[in-house]
């Protein structure tokens, strides 16, 4: 059992508009730790577009999704924000306190005064292919991503998909697994080309197979797989098999925020525009999960946002503290937290 | 125009009439063909907009580019004849196409 991490804020989701909240809530002094399903902060930038130039960032003609992130993590370096990467935070309470307990997926615990839901889209993950009945199989014999190689020793494996997940896994599991085939719709693949040849080479000395095709069916019993039907240029081939890995990339879903006892709208979370609060008071949305009259999906609208949410953040955490608004250019306890005289 | 023909997958025909430089996709959403999704709006993003091309229009459509075969990894059933629709854009030259719609999308 961990100990509970406490902390003033605490930031689900670290994509643009989560990572400027750390910004505009550092400048009142309140310390946040941000949680990501991801590996790494950025979100969508980071990971549907991130060689993408964007364009209407105010004061960048042109920038990067990777470029925006990288300067945004440069501007709340200062504030040393906390991360916890690869968890979807699964429960959310309030405690009698007033303030919040959030719980991840893998029962890591956080107590704090607010909460901010910067989830965007929805959290990132594994997208199901379209393999009839693979509901059946999941978590027992198929799997979207691999925890402990050991589990794989030993079982003929199926890996499905063309990217490098796929390629990676097949060449790191092929000297654990009793067997490894690896399907693809065709022999040209999105991966780099360096694990294409070593797999291409692996096959050549029989040590994997590789067969070109799709995945039409699976045989097996009580989620346990037995076979998989791959339906090939050539006709049907049966390939047996007790556990299959397929990597169709990844598909935003809104996930345990459904369950947290907030308004939703459709699927987003309504706020009032002058604090951006949800329908329970301590809890903020911000960026591309809220909705409100005339709501853009716009990265610069998430900034906004977090700029009046800092301020309703700061009358929780510091109750009854004069708040004074200052500006950057002329504040000198503000340049101070920004280190800009060091 | 240019007359398009979807045949949805139970078999019903869908004649539509499309303005050259749209997209097949942008006409089976205009006109309610069922089963076609369309998720990233015609980003060539998501591969749910994904149909068969009559075997008598595949030379005149022609092949997917890189970019459409690597989003075609992820539909369902992809056939030699598959196409995402959002790639194919209507001209003079395909007055009279015909595509069929999959059994799923994704």
């Amino acid at each position: 059992m961990t100990d509970t991490i406490k902390t003033d804020v605490l930031i689900v989701g670290a994509g643009p508009v989560g990572l400027f909240a750390v910004f505009e809530l550092g400048l009142f002094d309140m310390k946040c730790h941000l949680i990501d399903i991801l590996d790494r902060p950025g979100g969508q930038c980071a990971e549907l577009y991130p060689e993408k130039p964007i364009y209407d960032i105010p004061g960048w003609p042109l920038i990067t999704a990777q470029g925006l992130v990288d300067k945004l993590l440069e501007q709340i370096h200062p504030f040393k924000p906390e991360f916890t990467f690869n968890r979807m935070v699964s429960s959310l309470e309030k405690l009698e306190d007033g303030s919040f307990r959030v719980t991840t997926d893998e029962n890591e615990v956080f107590e704090a005064k607010v909460v901010v839901i910067a989830a965007g889209g929805g959290s990132f993950q594994p997208k199901r292919p379209p393999i009839p009945g693979i509901e059946a199989y999941e978590g027992k014999s198929v799997f979207y991503s691999v925890r402990r190689m050991e589990e794989f020793r030993g079982h003929d494996l199926v890996i499905v998909g063309g990217g490098d997940s796929a390629l990676d896994w097949t060449l790191n599991l092929q000297p654990v697994a009793k067997s490894v085939t690896l399907v693809h719709r065709r022999p040209e693949f999105r991966a780099a080309p360096d694990s294409v040849n070593k797999m291409f080479a692996m096959q050549e000395m029989k040590e994997l197979n590789f067969q070109v095709g799709q995945v039409s069916g699976l045989t097996g019993a009580d989620g346990q797989l037995s076979s998989a039907t791959i339906k090939g240029p050539d006709g049907d081939v049966e390939v047996p098999c007790t556990r299959m890995l397929p990597f169709f990339g990844l598909t935003m879903k809104l996930g345990p925020i459904a369950e947290w006892g907030l308004n939703l709208h459709e699927n987003l979370i309504p706020v009032d525009t002058e604090k951006f609060q949800t329908s329970v008071p301590g809890i903020f949305a911000i960026g591309d999960i809220n909705w409100y009259p005339g709501k853009l999906k716009l990265i610069l609208s998430g900034f906004h946002e977090v700029a009046l949410m800092a301020q309703a953040a700061k009358r929780i955490v510091s109750p009854g503290e004069r708040i004074v608004f200052q500006y950057t250019t002329s504040s000198t306890s503000l340049q101070k937290k920004l280190g800009v005289h060091d | 125009m240019t007359k398009l023909t979807f045949i949805a997958n139970d078999g019903t025909q869908f004649d539509v009439d499309a303005e050259n430089g749209s997209t097949v996709m942008e006409n089976a959403i205009r006109n309610a063909v069922p089963g076609i999704e369309a998720e990233c709006g015609g980003a060539c993003a998501c591969a749910t907009c994904h149909v068969y091309v009559d075997e008598g229009w595949t030379a005149e459509v022609g092949e997917p580019e890189a970019m459409e075969e690597d989003m075609l990894d992820f539909a369902y059933d992809v056939q030699p004849n598959s196409r995402l629709s959002c790639q194919i854009k209507v001209r003079d030259a395909l007055d009279g196409l015909v595509v069929r719609v999959p059994a799923r999308q994704g």
